[in-house]
């Protein structure tokens, strides 16, 4: 199946939900939908569920129109962010409600209904109500829900949010896993980064009801094609210093100049945005080539098992992420190092110009991984997903 | 004595109060005029269900308690046939003026029904159904059919959309997820406006006397014959009294889990 949105626009009033989104989605293929909240991410999801109806453009399935077609009639299947189940149904109820309109025999839907219960460990739950679940039983019966019959689209929107961060961890391998097995268009919205990043496939950022990038997801991650979408691709959000190249110099912050080598190499002299990661910044130089930049300590915060330094040089914030924890006082002066081959550069305007060649750089800063932390999860040590495969 | 004791004995008198009237009118019904009449006792010394037996045996008495059952019934049937359509819509469907609409709804229920007794007299006798269960059933549908929607719209204002969304993604259609899955998430509901339907029903006597004259005469309407020449027939009186009681209680035992939700109109 072919999923294709056709400029398709929602304003509710006077507001604008999604501004003319045009995606493609193919049968078999992951999709992660990366956008802060309010995005419109749901909205999206809505259209492609045929929940909501476009306020113009056309939704294709197979190349045929879609746009007005009856939600029931389609064959999707949706994960709410809220555990969304039906309260006066047992578990099995809840799990074969809609093989059972689908007119299967008894015997089929049984077997149907363990197989997917089986993947998702609620077995020995089939017969309570979900009112008797925890919130993580809860939402495994929703996408068992959403598994047990063979959807064309299943989407999947913000499944795990409202799960702990152990729950969410272990469901997301096994949905990954799901996923694998699955002949469908999957599309899955997030906040996360470093989910997205997991999740890998195509990815579509949104931003304020705008598409701003398409593509695979580590290709996105590495070259976000303008500085909206490397600050949302981007957790702490992406760090800008401002400077200009000059022939053959550049200048960081007025007065730290860095030199011009890979991919500095060669762009024509004016003024620009260097973004850098703030897993890319260190408080010990990492190589010969590194930059010092001086700063002063305005905050640090522990979170897990790694630390954000917030630091300020002259008009320019950054956040240092540091393994470990490793307070800083307030006021402290600290030097803070990057390899000038880390650098994104953008125009004034905010597109890229120039992106760091890739994942392992010349400079130390392979060793630290390409994932964001994300609030001490260490996705690098799983031994599944895609996250290693960076 | 400590507060438990103050707080139980100030309850027991409460109750005593409460209870008094309904325990005399027992003790009432229990004695014959001419013992109730003949001296003051604080429970009948021979106890008589004779008072029971006449309203339990004479047509002219029993057939109010059938006329007021019957059109109770309708009135709360079509009370809820037509409130839960409703209430749906207005819970779950923005269109032009629907607050406007909802609101009128209880204003409806702000005016004395004895505002609308001659255009409703005038009416029915038009239609020729003065004296029917259905005229009663009608009228009353005037407060009850508000106060339906208004309840039964609380109650499923607090189920999620996204259940009605899942159901029709499941493939449910619209008939059968209402019938199969919408309404047994809100029976609470359901049952508390049934009883309130009732309730306002079976207590109403104006429109009830008005719309009447002989075959679908309720039974409040034939406790006023009691009053005759010879006086109060006051055994009797006490009787039909304990009896229309009943159905009352009765249906209260089935929704008092979910009464206070109802008297808040399903806001809680």
């Amino acid at each position: 199946m072919t999923l294709t949105l056709e400029s398709v626009s929602k304003t509710v009033g006077r507001e604008v939900y999604i501004e003319n989104a045009d995606l493609t989605f193919e049968t078999g293929s992951k999709n992660v939908i990366l956008g802060r909240t309010l995005a419109g991410k749901t909205t999206l999801l809505r259209l492609m569920a045929g929940l909501d109806k476009p306020t113009t453009g056309r939704i294709l399935v197979n190349g045929e129109d879609v746009t007005g077609m009856a939600v029931r009639k389609r064959k999707v299947a949706m994960v709410y962010q809220q555990f969304i189940n039906y309260p006066s149904m047992t578990v099995f109820d809840n799990i074969a409600s809609p093989l059972k309109l689908s007119r299967m025999d008894k015997e089929t839907i049984k077997k149907r209904v363990y197989e997917t219960a089986e993947i998702l460990h609620l077995v020995p739950l089939l017969d309570r109500l979900p009112a008797e679940l925890s919130g993580g039983q809860q939402q495994r019966t929703a996408i068992a829900r959403s598994l047990v019959k063979d959807a064309q689209l299943l989407l999947l929107d913000e499944p795990l949010v409202n799960l702990d961060y152990k729950l969410r961890e272990e469901l997301r391998i096994e949905l990954q896993q799901i996923f694998q097995r699955r002949e469908a268009v999957v599309v899955y919205t997030t906040t996360e980064p470093a989910e997205a990043l997991m999740l890998g496939g195509n990815i579509v950022v949104i931003h304020q009801g705008r598409i701003l990038q398409t593509g695979p997801t580590p290709e996105v991650y590495h070259s976000p094609a303008t500085t909206k979408v490397a600050e949302v691709f981007s957790d702490p959000p992406i760090n800008y210093i401002d400077g200009t190249i000059n022939g053959n110099r550049g200048t960081i912050a007025k007065d730290i100049s860095i030199p011009l080598t890979g991919h500095l190499e060669g762009i024509a002299p004016g003024d620009y945005r260097f973004g850098v990661r703030s897993n890319h910044l260190f408080l010990q130089p990492q190589g010969s080539a590194d930059t010092e930049i001086k700063a002063t300590v305005e905050l640090s915060e522990i979170s897990g098992s790694e630390t954000f330094i917030h630091v300020r040089h002259a008009q320019t914030p950054l956040v240092v992420q540091e393994s470990g924890v490793k307070s800083r006082r307030i006021g402290e002066k600290v030097s803070v190092f990057v390899h000038p081959e880390r650098l994104y550069v953008y125009d004034l305007a905010g597109d890229l110009i120039a992106s760091p060649a890739g994942p392992d750089p010349a400079g130390g800063a392979g060793e630290r991984g390409e994932i964001p932390q994300n609030r001490g999860c260490d996705l690098r040590l799983r031994p599944s997903g895609a996250a290693l495969c960076l | 004595m400590n507060r438990n004791h103050v707080k139980t004995g100030l309850l027991i008198l409460y109750f005593i109060l409460l209870m008094l009237p309904i325990y005399w009118m027992l003790n009432m019904s229990l004695r014959t005029n001419a013992d109730i009449l003949g001296g003051f006792a604080l429970y009948p010394k021979h106890p008589t269900l004779e008072n029971y037996i006449k309203i339990l045996t004479e047509p002219a008495w029993y057939s109010g308690y059938i006329n007021s059952m019957i059109y109770v019934s309708m009135n709360t049937a079509i009370s809820l046939l037509t409130a839960l359509p409703a209430a749906y819509a207005f819970s779950r469907y923005r269109f032009i003026g629907d607050k406007h609409v909802f609101f009128w709804l209880l204003t409806n229920r702000m005016a004395p029904a004895a505002v609308f007794l001659l255009p409703f007299f005038q009416l029915y006798s038009t239609f020729n159904l003065i004296d029917t269960h259905i005229a009663v059933a009608l009228a009353h549908c005037l407060f009850n059919v508000p106060l339906a929607v208004w309840i039964l719209e609380g109650f499923m204002s607090g189920i999620p959309r996204e259940i009605d969304e899942t159901a029709y993604l499941d493939g449910y259609t619209f008939p059968r997820f209402f019938i199969t899955i919408f309404i047994p998430l809100i029976r609470a509901g359901v049952g508390v406006t049934a009883f309130f339907c009732f309730m306002f029903s079976w207590v109403e006597l104006l429109f009830a006397r008005t719309l009447t004259t002989t075959e679908a005469k309720p039974i409040a309407a034939t406790m006023t014959r009691t009053v005759s020449a010879s006086g109060l027939d006051w055994g009797l009186l006490a009787a039909a009294g304990i009896l229309t009681i009943v159905p009352g209680a009765l249906v209260i035992w089935f929704v008092r889990n979910h009464l206070a939700k109802g008297f808040a109109l399903g806001r809680v």
